[in-house]
């Protein structure tokens, strides 16, 4: 298979729709702004005050002041706003961001979401992770099916930290799209040419096959 | 109160007194009050601090400097992980550490300044942060009760000021300084640039002079 990061980049920018207000996280939903349409204009959220994020800037004109949540500089685009800190998380809390998309390290078959500590390594640092999760009308998780040593990381219960309970709509590995509905799992696409016997391998969560398209 | 003229970082860092808490403004070091940290760091005593901030600086940069010197015993912080000098802090028992989402954080400030007694939210509803807090079901969803967040003295930065006080925020610097501007009993403003009275539009104007007590220019 290609670059699995790409591959779920790219399914998980066609669950981001035209006109909507995203926040997307660090690391692979980072890459979605690049597999977007030329005609899909979304307005990208940064928790740390702005919308209306722009791409990141040529060298020599960088902004020591105008920063993304990662403290990444970035840019503005016209119509972008600032606001405080106090204004950014009521707009996530309030049902004003229509997507968040993030990464996380387990989900269960239910759609809780550990995604901000190891136990006994880093219990340290949250941010707006919980936030995000239980404010942003839809959640999409992008995430490789497995860790780096082959735990599967869709499981039946997360063993980490919870950073929401019931709070992932949509679930994109580099081998297939899970849906949560109703408090239960649904695998609904195959990627990258994946069987369900490969989906099956490397996810612990039990799920039913209701294939679309 | 408002301001009366320019204070040197010095005679506005005596304000703080030891075991005193003390919130500081941005977003790691982006809108940081820079030169009020430094003063605090170089010409003060003051210390068993609780540090209200949404990290504790960097690795001997802004905040981190004042936790190397020893003199955080607290602090109240959504991201400690920026500083690995400070979860080590942590972990060896030098500095206490209230772990709070980033939203709640924001919004406890925002309450503590607006006068309100605490509020209900979703946020960390049945996980390890909500732990000893009252939980109530609300339209059906779990929610968390907290509390707001005050501070003795409050260090926040602004871009420009007039010489009321009223501050005026460039970009993503602004962040928490405005949350915290209006929740402290002593509020100590350092400003990029001091302007005339008049010379802020006042449309742009986020934090009107009457939450400054005290102004500083940047070094």
């Amino acid at each position: 298979m290609s670059d699995p990061k790409a591959l779920i980049a790219a399914r998980a920018a066609r669950e981001v729709y035209p006109g909507e207000v995203v926040n997307l996280g660090i690391g692979i939903p980072n890459l979605i702004p690049g597999y977007l349409g030329a005609d899909t204009e979304i307005f990208l959220h940064t928790e740390n005050g702005l919308l209306g994020v722009g791409p990141r800037p040529q060298e020599g004109e960088i902004e020591p002041d105008l920063v993304d949540a990662a403290k990444r500089p970035v840019t503005a685009l016209p119509g972008a706003s600032y606001f405080d800190s106090a204004s950014s998380f009521a707009m996530i809390r309030g049902g004003h961001v229509d997507v968040a998309v993030l990464g996380a390290l387990q989900v269960n078959e239910r759609g809780d979401i550990a995604n901000w500590a190891i136990p006994g390594k880093d219990v340290m640092g949250v941010g707006g992770a919980m936030d995000l999760v239980v404010g942003a009308n839809r959640v999409v998780v992008t995430m490789t099916s497995t860790t780096p040593s082959g735990e599967p990381k869709l499981v039946r219960e997360c063993t980490f930290p919870l950073t929401a309970r019931e709070a992932v709509d949509v679930i994109v590995t580099e081998h297939a799209v899970f849906r949560v509905r109703d408090g239960s799992l649904f695998l609904t696409e195959l990627l990258g040419g994946a069987t369900v016997e490969e989906v099956d391998r490397v996810t612990e969560a039990r799920y039913a096959i209701e294939l679309e398209g | 109160m408002t301001v009366r003229g320019v204070i040197s970082a010095e005679e506005a860092i005596a304000h703080v007194r030891s075991g005193d808490t003390v919130m500081v403004g941005g977003f790691g070091l982006i809108g940081a009050p820079l030169t009020l940290i430094d003063a605090l760091v170089e010409h003060s005593d003051a210390t068993g601090l609780t540090i209200v901030s949404n990290n504790i600086g960097e690795p001997g940069r802004g905040l981190g400097k004042l936790l190397r010197q020893g003199r955080i015993r607290r602090g109240i912080s959504s991201f400690f992980t920026s500083n690995p000098e400070a979860v080590a802090a942590v972990n060896s028992g030098e500095m206490e550490a209230t772990l709070v989402p980033q939203g709640t954080f924001a919004e406890a400030i925002r309450a503590g300044g607006a006068g309100i007694g605490g509020f209900y939210t979703p946020v960390a509803a049945g996980t390890l942060l909500a732990e000893g807090k009252e939980e109530r079901v609300i339209d059906g969803v779990p929610h968390v009760l907290e509390s707001p967040i005050r501070a003795d003295v409050a260090f926040v930065f602004a871009a420009r000021a007039d010489t009321l006080g009223n501050l005026w925020y460039r970009h993503t610097a602004r962040n928490f300084n405005p949350l915290m501007a209006t929740a402290a009993r002593v509020v100590i403003a350092e400003a990029g640039e001091v302007v005339h009275i008049g010379e802020l539009e006042p449309e742009s104007i986020v934090t009107p002079h009457l939450y400054v007590d005290y102004l500083v220019a940047r070094s």
